[in-house]
């Protein structure tokens, strides 16, 4: 504000989940890339038309989902995703953003993404794990945390796979979403943002 | 799986679990058609006990882990996360919910305990929740391996006195950390008995280092949104919405009332015709024998 220099704006949106480990990993990241960002937590209608991108972060999607109704953000994430705004999708995330959910239909799926999801498709907390991951775009592994990961299981032709565990698809992007199943925002690593980032060049 | 490096049961997954629950609302429930009650309503996890803390409260006796076959039946109807509740240092309760595939275990006054000491909650691969009517209590249990504390407060009573009470308590010891040098946090930790790196991650951070949840009395939405208002990272809810003349409405409103904690104009519209809150019990009267909060130290 005041200044005409223009700062990149990138909102979290806000309604359940690891929502300050994102705005955290992101202002890390940008430092990292020594970008100019400015990150803000998105609660109400109005505020994401003023974010060059978005992050969705962590949480339980059937939660956030039934806030994305009340709230009345739902139409603004999807005009924001039409409009080509970068948008990143962690776990929950991934599973919002997704055109077909596995199995019975608690959480009704944004359709942004040509891909189709499995909830919870590593088993309970017990099965949780890290482990370090091959993800296209890197040249070293990336140590990748799943916490009740979703999987994706299906994906369109416009869909690149960046990382895969076992047969399962766990990081993709087609054009300016990139859905992950795992949670960068919880290590120091902070790559993944970056490539996020540099999708705002694009 | 092929992977490198793969690990199981770490910290960092533990408490990272802890994380994806904040801004939500935990739900106790004892059967299944209840826990779909709570996921519909917006919960972020469910808590599988075999009665609510009011209830416990009134039949007296010991109280225990729940029958394994009513937590199974709970896993199978939902598809949230599962909690459930072991005594306060009885790891084999802990073992069996570990193995039947229960998310996190609460080792919780709200049973019997079964020993003055803690579960050593660094064996298990879940997570688990403890509570803390301060500082010194908060972290010893995460000494122990807690990944998420929630306070006390007094539960099955529905009345939020003594959860706001132990809330203030321990964020006005950590803002008290603040500024303070090595050795006057050394002092410190050996005053509230802590072990003194915990203590000391609370003062760089003004926070707890694990995520900390409001229980025990919240009974409405304004006493979900006054715990979060205060600094509660979420809210756990015992008896407060199936002891309500109308669960349903009850759970969707304290859910609407966390994710607009601050909004007292939705607040009021949430809050509205939802029936009788349950009836609850003035804490203060509470002979100390009866109340659970002095349970574990």
């Amino acid at each position: 504000m005041g200044s005409d220099r223009q700062v990149t704006r990138i909102g979290v949106l806000a309604l359940q989940g690891d929502v300050s480990e994102h705005v955290l990993a992101l202002q890390r990241a940008a430092v990292a890339a020594t970008m100019e960002v400015e990150v803000v937590e998105v609660r109400k209608p109005g505020q994401i038309e003023n974010c060059q991108a978005l992050a969705l972060p962590g949480g339980e999607s059937t939660t956030i989902r039934r806030q994305l109704d009340n709230s009345g953000l739902a139409e603004e994430l999807k005009a924001a995703a039409h409009s080509g705004k970068p948008i990143l999708a962690t776990c929950a995330g991934l599973v919002l953003v997704s055109k077909e959910i596995e199995g019975a239909g608690r959480v009704k799926p944004l359709g942004l993404m040509d891909i189709k999801v499995g909830r919870n498709a590593f088993g309970p907390q017990k099965e949780s794990f890290e482990a370090d991951l091959a993800v296209k775009g890197l040249d070293s592994p990336y140590r990748a945390v799943f916490i009740r990961a979703p999987a994706i299981v299906g994906v369109g032709g416009n869909v690149e796979v960046l990382a895969r565990v076992g047969g399962a698809v766990v990081a993709a992007r087609q054009k300016n979403l990139l859905a992950l199943a795992f949670h960068p925002e919880l290590t120091e690593d902070s790559r993944i943002h970056q490539i996020f980032l540099k999708m705002l060049e694009a | 799986m092929e992977l490198e490096n793969l690990r199981f049961g770490t910290e960092l997954l533990k408490r990272g679990f802890a994380k994806m629950q904040k801004g939500g609302v935990i739900m106790d429930v004892t059967t299944p058609d209840q826990a779909i009650i709570a996921e519909e309503a917006g919960a972020v996890a469910v808590m599988a006990l075999h009665a609510v803390p009011a209830d416990i409260r009134k039949m007296g006796g010991v109280a225990r882990m729940a029958d394994p076959a009513v937590i199974e039946s709970i896993i199978e109807a939902v598809t949230i996360p599962v909690m459930a509740k072991a005594r306060i240092g009885h790891f084999v309760e802990a073992q069996i919910l570990e193995a039947l595939g229960v998310d996190m275990v609460d080792e919780s006054e709200v049973l019997t305990p079964a020993d003055e000491f803690h579960i050593e909650k660094t064996k298990f691969a879940i997570p688990f929740v403890c509570g803390a009517r301060n500082l010194g209590e908060a972290c010893r249990r995460i000494k122990e391996g807690a990944a998420m504390i929630r306070t006390k407060g007094e539960a099955g009573t529905g009345d939020v006195s003594q959860a706001v009470l132990h809330m203030r308590m321990i964020l006005g010891q950590i803002r008290s950390l603040k500024g303070m040098d090595d050795l006057e946090l050394m002092a410190a930790a050996r005053e509230i008995e802590a072990d003194v790196e915990i203590v000391k991650e609370c003062a760089r951070m003004q926070r707890l280092p694990v995520v900390n949840f409001a229980a025990g009395g919240v009974a409405t939405p304004a006493d979900a949104a006054l715990m979060m208002q205060l600094g509660a990272d979420g809210v756990f809810v015992g008896s407060g919405i199936f002891k309500s003349e109308n669960p349903q409405a009850m759970a969707v409103a304290i859910v609407e009332a966390v994710h607009n904690y601050d909004d007292a104009a939705l607040l009021a519209r949430v809050s509205k015709g939802l029936g009788a809150a349950m009836k609850g019990l003035d804490a203060a009267t509470i002979p100390e024998a009866e109340s659970l909060q002095t349970r574990g130290w």
